[in-house]
């Protein structure tokens, strides 16, 4: 879908117009600073409102799995405008008036909504189809509309497209604070129910079980989702308005794993993502401001997946190859027990038996090198002339994984029925993370000797 | 208890003027029938619970053990008969029914701990935009306690074994301190430890007077953990206490291949509402 063919006369939202003179440094303070006259800072303060009441909207939004039906939403809102519009101006009203315009969006919003429950529930389509159908076919129409509007309506029908791609600057002091009061509204709103809203995120069933009308609590945060989204109709636009609602929920998420805290955050990088987005409007009145808004909280986004502690992409990479170290590392650790016990006059690992073991575990010997070089950092093996020995602690640690690796082994044969030559693998990972106390539940369960050893490796 | 009088709207009279329906029993099911998309999964369903009794629904896989209960409570419309709790509708006797649902029904990647879960067992009593107040989350802990969790209780619910959620989940329940528990499926794929911790709250809950109706799926230990028990596969094959129903002949009623005709019937409705279409 390319929106921009459709609005040919707006050139000041084109994006294929990037002829722009760069503000100054000094500029660029005063703005961010809210010092730059009573305007500016009115539009910067709706849309940082805006951009809170956005993020913590959002995340009940996210958690109950709706982030997709909010696009579906927000494009349905253009046929609302251009009908909204025909409508006041027949009447003799300046169709212009924001609030009218806003209801009329809200108004075919909701019933897009309404069309996609009714394609579920009347069909066998899937929820990404009709959400697909409904979208598409809502902002065509849309666009049908405005495009009447403008071959047909007087001149003052030019800046309906600018909802398409949204622009701060072109916002007057009024609309910005009926932006701030719609959005104040809807965090207070949240904030008041979200008790509610969790219990109906996490578990409908058990809500309704409870007695609480699962549907009136679904339609409070929908209502949220509509009152934001048409709020940040003329700041953001209604193609990217939705990224505003997603964005800022998805990326809290990795930070922290309490809704409380989720909320601050989501809210607090929504916040961020509007004002630096309304300042940067400011400052290139000639940009679309939902663009930048939208790409602030990208680069948010993308920090947040990289590098947050637990569940960021690099914190999970080295977790898992920390692991793959390990065993391998207590692998190499048991291959060499095994060959100091089996060779008592030569115990040391020479060159040839280490490329033996690497090739039985399919490890590459570069792979080899690095876990015997850590094996040597961490003082289980040590260099002599013919070669590695184990350590005191390496001799240990090998006879442990050893230790598990035939207790669990006697395990397997003897209660799960398993072939002996079949158990290899699951004994060969299972041997690592085997607890203390599920090892004496073993050998209780076996009542071996600490001293026998099953030679289940053939 | 209140008879029908009280209720004037309500077209059908009340399960409780009806001889063969105690208004004594927790639960009263009269002439249940459930569709899918008008395929029926349960035909005429009757049965009343005893009060303080551990019941079992027993049958095998797609017999309706779940969608029962889900009717019971509303959570599945009923394409006809009544359901009473008390004597009374399941609007008015809300307070004291308590549901633990299937473990897999939700995303536990959900950003709450074991004692914010638990806490939602409060929230009927909490009230609307009402915050959770020390008093409940005592109220709570006490609840995780119960079922051997409280030192898990700040863990966010993910990092939580299959039984521990679980356990969370019976947790919830009985936060919400009701007469009458509908638990599904609490015993599926869970550790031993969990399952004893389960099997100590059923029987504290019995000596405590209140009705439990379980969904299960283990033969072996329907004799051991309940008092009654129903045999179901898309009707009631058989329905008492367990020394007198679960009987060989009875349990090959259930699981046997004798119910073929009611499949039929429901695969033929399917067929006819897929044509009409």
């Amino acid at each position: 879908m390319n929106p921009s063919n459709a609005t040919p006369e707006n050139n000041a939202t084109s994006l294929a117009d990037v002829s722009t003179a760069w503000p100054s440094l000094e500029d660029t303070l005063r703005v961010l600073t809210l010092r730059a006259g009573f305007n500016t800072n009115t539009v910067v303060a709706g849309a940082t409102l805006l951009g809170l009441a956005a993020g913590v909207v959002g995340v009940f939004a996210l958690l109950r799995k709706r982030s997709l039906v909010t696009d579906a939403l927000s494009h349905a809102t253009l046929p609302g405008i251009a009908l909204a519009f025909l409508a006041a101006t027949a009447l003799g009203y300046t169709g212009r008036s924001l609030p009218v315009l806003l209801t009329g969006a809200a108004v075919t919003g909701v019933a897009a909504i309404a069309c996609i429950q009714l394609i579920l529930k009347h069909t066998r389509l899937r929820e990404d189809a009709a959400i697909g159908i409904v979208l598409s076919v809502s902002f065509g129409a849309g666009v049908v509309g405005l495009s009447y509007i403008q071959s047909n309506a007087a001149a003052n029908a030019a800046g309906l497209s600018k909802f398409i791609y949204g622009q701060t600057a072109a916002m007057s002091v009024a609309d910005a604070t009926f932006m701030g009061v719609i959005a104040a509204a809807a965090i207070a709103a949240a904030l008041l129910l979200h008790k509610e809203f969790a219990l109906v995120c996490f578990n409908d069933a058990f809500a309704k079980v409870g007695g609480w009308p699962v549907a009136a609590i679904d339609l409070a945060m929908m209502t949220l989702v509509v009152l934001v989204t048409v709020a940040g109709l003329q700041a953001v636009g209604l193609i990217l308005v939705v990224a505003l609602l997603i964005i800022p929920a998805v990326a809290a998420r990795f930070w922290t794993q309490r809704l409380s805290r989720l909320l601050v955050l989501a809210g607090a990088l929504g916040a961020l993502s509007g004002y630096l987005g309304a300042t940067a409007s400011a400052l290139l009145p000639r940009q679309p401001a939902g663009a930048v808004i939208v790409l602030t909280a990208g680069t948010i986004f993308t920090i947040s997946m990289l590098f947050a502690p637990r569940r960021g992409v690099i914190a999970n990479t080295a977790r898992h190859a920390r692991l793959r170290l390990r065993i391998a590392g207590e692998h190499l650790l048991e291959a060499a027990h095994d060959h100091a016990r089996d060779h008592p006059h030569t115990p040391h690992l020479d060159r040839a038996t280490r490329y033996s073991i690497a090739r039985q575990r399919g490890w590459h010997p570069a792979a080899l090198a690095a876990i015997t070089a850590l094996l040597v950092a961490r003082k289980r093996l040590a260099t002599t002339r013919r070669g590695l020995t184990l350590t005191p602690r390496g001799a240990a640690d090998g006879a442990r994984v050893r230790r598990n690796h035939d207790l669990w082994t006697a395990y397997l044969i003897k209660h799960a029925d398993v072939a002996p030559n079949h158990v290899d693998w699951s004994v060969d990972q299972v041997e690592h993370v085997l607890s203390t106390e599920l090892i004496a539940q073993l050998e209780d369960e076996l009542q071996t000797q600490p001293q026998t050893e099953t030679r289940a490796r053939t | 208890m209140t008879p029908a009088k009280a209720q004037p709207r309500k077209q059908p009279e009340a399960l409780s003027q009806r001889p063969e329906h105690s208004p004594e029993s927790p639960l009263s099911v009269h002439a249940v029938t459930v569709a899918y998309q008008r395929k029926p999964v349960l035909w005429d369903i009757d049965y009343d619970a005893p009060p303080n009794k551990l019941i079992a629904i027993v049958g095998p896989n797609g017999a309706g053990k779940s969608t029962l209960i889900k009717a019971c409570l509303g959570l599945v419309p009923r394409a006809a008969g009544q359901v009473e709790f008390w004597g009374t509708t399941y609007n008015r006797a809300r307070a004291r029914v308590g549901y633990v649902p299937q473990r897999e029904s939700v995303d536990w990647d959900f950003p709450v701990s074991a004692l914010d879960v638990v806490c939602m067992g409060r929230y009927r009593a909490i009230g609307w935009c009402r915050p959770v107040t020390r008093k409940h989350k005592h109220a709570a802990t006490q609840c995780l306690e119960q079922v051997g969790m409280q030192d898990l209780a700040h863990r966010q619910i993910s990092q939580l074994s299959g039984g521990q959620q679980q356990r969370v989940f019976l947790a919830r329940a009985l936060a919400q301190q009701a007469d009458l528990y509908f638990m599904d499926e609490p015993f599926a794929g869970v550790d031993a430890a969990t399952e004893r911790a389960i099997v100590a709250v059923l029987r504290e809950l019995k000596e405590a007077g209140k009705t439990v109706i379980v969904v299960h799926h283990d033969l072996q230990t329907v004799t051991e953990y309940f008092d009654e028990v129903i045999l179901l596969n898309m009707r009631v094959v058989a329905a008492g206490p367990v020394k007198r129903v679960f009987t060989t002949q009875n349990l090959q009623n259930t699981y046997g291949g004798r119910l073929t005709l009611l499949t039929e019937a429901a695969e033929a409705l399917a067929r006819a509402e897929a044509g009409t279409r």
